[in-house]
């Protein structure tokens, strides 16, 4: 039964560009990119409960960094542009996850909520590089000798990307790190007391958050063409929160499902911008009070024996 | 007797409260020593200092030589110390098999299996429930589990917090057993208990704490035979 399922969505996915209109297929491109921003957040949020409201700032670092990459880097294959993107956005996610160690609960949140902002203002500043406010335009991807011009060519990348990204997350919390990481929310004390060492993983689980989060960010850059500062901006951030607590903490297929439900929403209130809050609050609290492992616990609940 | 932990005036505050104030001990090698107190006396944070969980303000801790009063906890465990955290702090969510992995983080791989067959012949309930859900274990066997995630680091010294706590008698004696085994292994045990009783008849010696300093200290049958240590801590 499972098996069919993940068989038809399958199909129905690698077929969406010859199905759906034009507009759905760079909608279902932004929910895989959406995707691997709450994957990334969760392995930060999910498994080591560290909540960051600053992660529009990483996915501005990584969709910049592959535009700046496109304009000067001489026909960079795309695989190439994301993963220098990944790194580097990796680089500033330890940057800013070392002196996060010392903090906890809402003195995090407030640095990453921060963290958000300078993002924002170094781009304003930074106009000789990025073009400031007038926004930057972003060469296509390239593969060799084509360009990826096409919404359908542009949603198969994200697609094979995505999925890549779908499957070391879903390794990653089997494998020795994952284990690590999981302890780590398990019982913090416990862990450290069998030798993890906690430092240290948080400091991963921040570098590898700031990775998925930055390889996102190069595939949002090539979606939407233009890069300006206000596409990052902190309600960004609360978006990527609201997803994986909808989606379910520490859960893959849960961060995907959140991003496809926010996403959507997102663009079918487009038309009720000043009410999006309003909605997006509602959501967070109904899912606080009744379904607190979001829709994975309950999907969870439901199947269990 | 070799000394090989020592606490040399450790002091430990927790904001504004003093936790422990000038606390000095010493186990030899090979002893099982009972460290007795009331709740909220200092046990528990003397075990999270040796084990680099809490930082003295001051003081100085010895294990076999070295210095490691400003060590990481990871480095400590690595060095030979383990910690079973009171409330036993298992990995709920996991197997057994994998809370034992865990606990072997610091081990080199190849040592692994050995150390795996070597915890589960000790304690034969985990290996029958080695797939389980730690959660789903009896509060007896997940004190085992978590005795026997503290062992596959291979410690020389031993740090238990409270490991009969919430247990019907027949398992804290089966505990206290296995403590005991741990012991005639090789491994040198400081014990945390509440239940002064089963401590000092385990021990060959102990220490007394109260509001953070050590008030008594001698051997477990003269600690036994103190009128205050009957009246406080033995049910007169």
């Amino acid at each position: 039964m499972r098996r069919a399922v993940l068989l038809v969505f399958v199909i129905v996915g690698l077929a969406w560009p010859l199905l759906a209109p034009r507009y759905f297929v760079f909608l279902a491109s932004l929910v895989f990119v959406n995707a691997i921003v709450a994957m990334g957040l969760n392995l930060l949020s999910g498994y080591t409960h560290q909540l960051s409201f600053g992660h529009a700032g990483f996915l501005a670092i990584g969709a910049y960094t592959t535009a700046l990459l496109g304009l000067h880097g001489g026909g960079l294959p795309a695989p190439l542009a994301l993963l220098g993107a990944g790194v580097v956005t990796a680089a500033v996610g330890v940057a800013l996850g070392l002196p996060c160690l010392r903090l906890e609960g809402l003195y995090l949140t407030m640095a990453t909520l921060a963290f958000g902002f300078v993002v924002i203002e170094a781009i304003l500043n930074l106009d000789r590089l990025t073009n400031g406010a007038d926004g930057l335009r972003v060469p296509a991807a390239r593969m060799g000798p084509w360009a990826l011009t096409t919404d359908g060519a542009r949603y198969y990348l994200v697609v094979v990307v995505t999925a890549l990204l779908v499957i070391a997350a879903l390794n990653v919390t089997r494998m020795r790190v994952g284990r690590a990481l999981l302890a780590i929310r398990e019982s913090e004390i416990a862990a450290q007391a069998s030798g993890v060492p906690v430092a240290t993983w948080k400091t991963i689980a921040f570098a590898l958050s700031a990775f998925y989060t930055g390889v996102a960010g190069g595939l949002f850059a090539w979606l939407i063409g233009t890069l300006s500062p206000d596409a990052f901006d902190v309600f960004l951030s609360v978006d990527f929160v609201v997803m994986i607590i909808l989606g379910g903490l520490g859960s893959v297929p849960g961060s995907i499902v959140g991003a496809a439900v926010v996403t959507v929403l997102n663009d079918a209130l487009a038309g009720f911008q000043n009410y999006r809050p309003l909605i997006f609050g509602t959501i967070l609290i109904g899912c606080m009070l009744f379904m607190p492992g979001g829709i994975a616990g309950a999907w969870r609940r439901q199947t269990a024996p | 007797m070799r000394a090989q932990l020592e606490l040399h005036d450790v002091s430990v505050s927790y904001g504004q409260r003093r936790a422990l104030e000038d606390v000095s001990l010493t186990v030899g090698a090979g002893e099982i020593v009972a460290l007795l107190g009331a709740n909220g006396s200092g046990k528990s944070t003397t075990l999270r200092t040796i084990s680099g969980l809490v930082r003295p303000s001051r003081g100085r801790i010895a294990y076999e030589g070295r210095d490691i009063t400003t060590w990481q906890p990871d480095g400590i465990v690595a060095a030979g110390v383990g910690h079973v955290p009171e409330g036993r702090e298992i990995f709920s969510e996991f197997t057994v098999l994998e809370n034992l992995l865990v606990g072997g983080h610091t081990a080199p791989a190849r040592e692994i299996p050995a150390r795996l067959q070597r915890a589960l012949a000790m304690f034969p309930v985990l290996r029958e429930r080695q797939r389980q859900p730690a959660g789903t274990l009896s509060g007896g066997e997940q004190q085992m589990l978590a005795i026997a995630r503290a062992l596959m680091a291979a410690p020389r010294v031993l740090l238990l917090d409270e490991p009969s706590l919430g247990l019907a008698p027949r398992l804290a004696r089966e505990i206290f057993r296995m403590i005991e085994r741990i012991n005639a292994a090789g491994v040198t045990v400081l014990l945390v208990e509440q239940n002064a009783r089963r401590a000092l008849a385990v021990a060959a010696r102990g220490y007394v704490l109260e509001t953070g300093r050590i008030v008594m200290t001698g051997a477990s049958s003269a600690l036994a035979a103190d009128p205050r240590v009957r009246a406080a801590y033995l049910g007169g």
